[in-house]
């Protein structure tokens, strides 16, 4: 069915990219040479046989802070993300298909959230409420979700006029056939791509909340934890800040190669088998 | 072939025209198909060619290439197009750019989709004229407005002063004519002008365009799969198929005494012969005065509508776009709740709204859409469309249902490896004999046909009203057959209801509504459908006693 080899250079680029992300984030114990929070040499120590990324700003390797850093990222984006598109998706469609007072209720009440700054209503709930895990993804996710819920509705608005989804009404279908059988499939095209931008977002206003010091707390860092910490030494020509910069970038290139690929698949109205 | 080059009066002169497309198959390398084999033809000023054929017979290319246009990555790789003793296809970019709009002009199938809706009628009339600067813009609009009068247009002063959604339709249509003929050129290419229109409002535009082919002296190519329509305007046809010539003559011989078999295919496609049955005794469905509207019963689209349906018997609702036909159809599904009146049901009666309806009835009333591409979900196979009301509504499973799924598609006249494709992997004919398949799947008593063969080729319609007419006589099923053709009308209906801006005006067994005394607008709409006759667009004209709706 998947054929390697017609897999385009492009898309492989970013799944190899990406397999690596998540390997080194799944075994950094394993993987990492040195502990998260282990001091092990002189303040931002250049790149060396012994410290391949060098050392930050309290004499930790790099290379190993890089690793669990990616583990943190990456759990929250991911799951954030994964919030984001079930809440999202699932009442957007949901408001298209019941229409009526449901539709209106749920659309102001997304308007209401929105029309506030994602970055200042996150900065103030996550003051307000205790700084964990669990608060952050909660908050990331159901923030991003609004966005998701606009996209949704929209798409789904189009193909709820369908005659095939008419078809299924008169069938007598409930509305959960018609949302996940019939109309999900037709609009997984502009949600995935849309997934392979909100994802990168969440790692983007992840690293912003942790620049800020209200996302994940020290001695944990996730990659814009660690610009933070290491934002100091960039006067100083050290290149240490640069490095999860420098990843966040790469891993959001590498996810959306991914995303374009399947979108080109999803896009396939003949199965994607031709 | 002799040089036909010093021939006078020859205006057009297509020699061996290849016309070739790439495909891009997925998962294949790219390969190069022909769409056009070697197709000549000639054509003198003033003469109107009628070029027909089926869908993908490549009319439309051979039209387009006569201003060297390949439309959608078409390249035109042989032949040579001769256009005023010059060949036009060696004259590059700026040759088409003084031919195209000035020599050449274009009216297209869709004329609300070819109007740009953000301008005025007129400025979009006179552009080509302008831009080739044959005249300034007071002539042109002056030019326009004659145009306008010899099209019989409404207020030919000041309609141009309009935006497209301001006219109907056929009126549209014949804008677009006047801004063809406005730059005067010397050859039109009409790709299917009527196909889009109801048959009362087709007439119109017909006599139209034909006047103004005749007072102007253009020539043109008339572009149709409809062989009635072009029998009235061309004085030659020639009839293509797979890109390559079928037959050529003179229009008398090609409708007359056609010599190939499969024009004569095309000639006598019309005609199913189909004995009407007596209603029987008792109508397992009957609708009594239902009056339903949009928006809040302002706008009353179905008036005090009483007909009644006999099991395994067809009821044909006629009538032009807006006349409450489909609307009828959804009164009846339960889309659009009636205001007034009831639908009875083998002696109860329906619930108003669709939600209200146990299973079992809606088991019983399935539908056929007009458009087969939009009526099936493209993201399933065709066994999961199929196999979808089956599981739904008789719990069948796994090889019980797949076994169903194969009788069905073997009723249908389609293989069983049809099963895993995607409707986009289908023929439009296909396509429709799933939607047929997918209703049959429920056991109904009553499918409800809304235009189901108006968006396809004659040949392939005829195709699928055999088969509803072969599935009536094995399943015993009913249907309700919504069409604006009286052609299909006659082939299929053992009653008919005839519909007006929302009422029915004559409703009864077949052979009486369609026999004499005709009311006025059972009159007009008999009188419009095109017969494959010379000369019965004048008669039909001449005989008319009420002017259509739509105009």
């Amino acid at each position: 069915m998947l054929d390697i080899k017609r897999i385009p250079i492009p898309a492989l680029i970013g799944i190899i990219l990406t397999t690596l992300f998540v390997l080194a984030a799944v075994f950094a114990p394993w993987i990492a040479p040195h502990g998260n929070g282990e001091i092990v040499g002189d303040v931002w120590e250049p790149m060396s046989a012994a410290h391949l990324l060098g050392t930050d700003n309290l004499g930790r390797d790099l290379l190993s802070r890089m690793i669990y850093g990616a583990r943190i990222t990456l759990f929250i984006a991911v799951l954030a993300t994964a919030l984001s598109f079930s809440l999202g998706a699932i009442l957007g469609f949901s408001a298209a298909v019941f229409g009526g007072w449901f539709d209106t209720l749920l659309s102001r009440l997304v308007d209401l959230l929105m029309s506030i700054p994602t970055l200042i209503m996150g900065l103030v709930v996550l003051s307000v409420l205790p700084t964990n895990l669990v608060t952050l993804i909660l908050v990331m996710g159901i923030l991003d979700s609004t966005r998701v819920y606009r996209l949704s509705r929209a798409v789904a608005v189009d193909i709820n006029v369908m005659d095939y989804v008419e078809a299924a009404k008169l069938r007598g279908e409930g509305s959960g056939w018609i949302i996940f059988r019939e109309i999900l499939p037709n609009a997984l095209s502009p949600l995935v791509s849309e997934l392979g931008l909100r994802f990168i977002y969440a790692v983007l206003f992840l690293s912003t909340l942790s620049f800020l010091g209200l996302g994940v707390q020290p001695p944990d860092a996730d990659w814009g934890g660690m610009v933070k910490e290491n934002k100091d030494g960039i006067v100083f020509g050290i290149a240490a800040a640069l490095i999860p910069a420098a990843a966040i970038a790469l891993l959001a290139i590498s996810v959306n190669l991914v995303a374009d690929w399947v979108l080109n698949r999803t896009t396939s109205l003949k199965g994607g088998r031709g | 072939m002799a040089d036909t080059k010093a021939k006078p009066g020859l205006l057009l002169d297509i020699r061996n025209l290849r016309i070739e497309a790439t495909v891009f198959p997925p998962g294949e390398p790219p390969k190069n198909i022909v769409l056009v084999h070697d197709v000549s033809l000639t054509l003198e000023k003033g003469k109107v060619l009628g070029l027909i054929g089926e869908s993908g017979a490549g009319k439309s290319t051979i039209g387009l290439s006569s201003m060297g246009y390949g439309r959608g990555g078409v390249r035109i790789t042989g032949g040579e197009v001769i256009l005023n003793g010059r060949d036009i296809l060696k004259g590059g970019k700026d040759g088409f750019r003084k031919l195209r709009g000035r020599e050449v002009c274009y009216v297209a199938q869709s004329a609300a989709a070819a109007f740009n809706p953000a301008h005025r009628l007129m400025d979009q009339v006179v552009e080509a004229t302008l831009l080739h600067g044959t005249a300034t813009r007071a002539e042109a609009e002056k030019r326009a407005v004659a145009l306008f009068k010899k099209l019989s247009l409404p207020n030919p002063e000041t309609i141009g002063e309009r935006f497209p959604h301001q006219v109907s339709g056929g009126q549209l249509q014949r804008v677009m004519t006047a801004m063809a003929l406005c730059s005067e050129p010397d050859l039109i290419v009409f790709d299917e002008p009527t196909t889009a229109l109801d048959v009362t409002t087709q007439i119109d535009v017909l006599a139209a365009i034909k006047d103004a082919i005749r007072d102007t002296h253009v020539a043109a190519l008339y572009i149709t799969h409809d062989l009635a329509v072009v029998a009235q305007v061309s004085d030659e046809i020639m009839v293509l198929r797979h890109g390559r010539l079928v037959e050529w003559g003179g229009t008398r011989q090609i409708i007359k005494e056609p010599r190939q078999e499969y024009t004569n295919a095309l000639v006598s496609v019309h005609e199913i012969e189909h004995a009407e049955q007596k209603p029987g005794t008792a109508p397992f469905l009957s609708v009594k005065n239902i009056t339903a509207a949009y928006g809040g019963s302002h706008i009353k689209v179905l008036k005090n509508v009483s007909v009644d349906i006999y099991p395994g018997q067809t009821l044909a609702v006629v009538g032009e776009s807006g006349s409450g036909k489909s609307t009828l159809a959804r009164a009846i599904t339960g889309l659009l709740p009636p205001e007034q009146g009831t639908v009875t049901f083998d002696g109860r009666p329906l619930a108003n709204r669709l939600a209200d309806r146990p299973k079992e009835d809606l088991r019983q009333l399935q539908m056929i859409y007009q458009m087969a591409d939009v009526a099936m979900n493209p993201r399933q196979t065709v066994g999961t469309i199929i196999g979808r009301p089956l599981e739904f509504y008789f719990g069948m499973r796994g090889r019980e249902r797949d076994k169903r799924v194969a009788e069905l598609l073997d009723k249908i006249e389609m293989g069983k490896g049809f099963s895993d494709r995607y409707p986009a992997e289908l023929s439009g004919g296909q396509k429709q004999r799933v939607c047929i398949a997918r209703s049959l799947a429920a056991k109904p008593k009553l499918i409800i046909c809304d235009e189901v063969t108006s968006a396809l080729d004659p040949l392939v319609a005829n195709g699928i009203l055999k088969l509803l007419l072969d599935l009536q006589k094995e399943e015993n099923v009913a249907y309700l057959f919504i069409t604006h053709d009286l052609a299909t009308v006659k082939s299929i209906a053992d009653s008919i209801a005839v519909m007006y801006r929302g009422e029915v005006v004559r409703y009864g067994p077949k052979s009486k509504v369609l026999a004499p005394p005709f009311d006025a607008y059972t009159d007009l709409l008999l009188s419009s459908v095109p017969e494959m006759e010379i000369g019965w667009l004048e008669k039909a004209i001449k005989g008319r006693r009420m002017a259509s709706a739509g105009n």
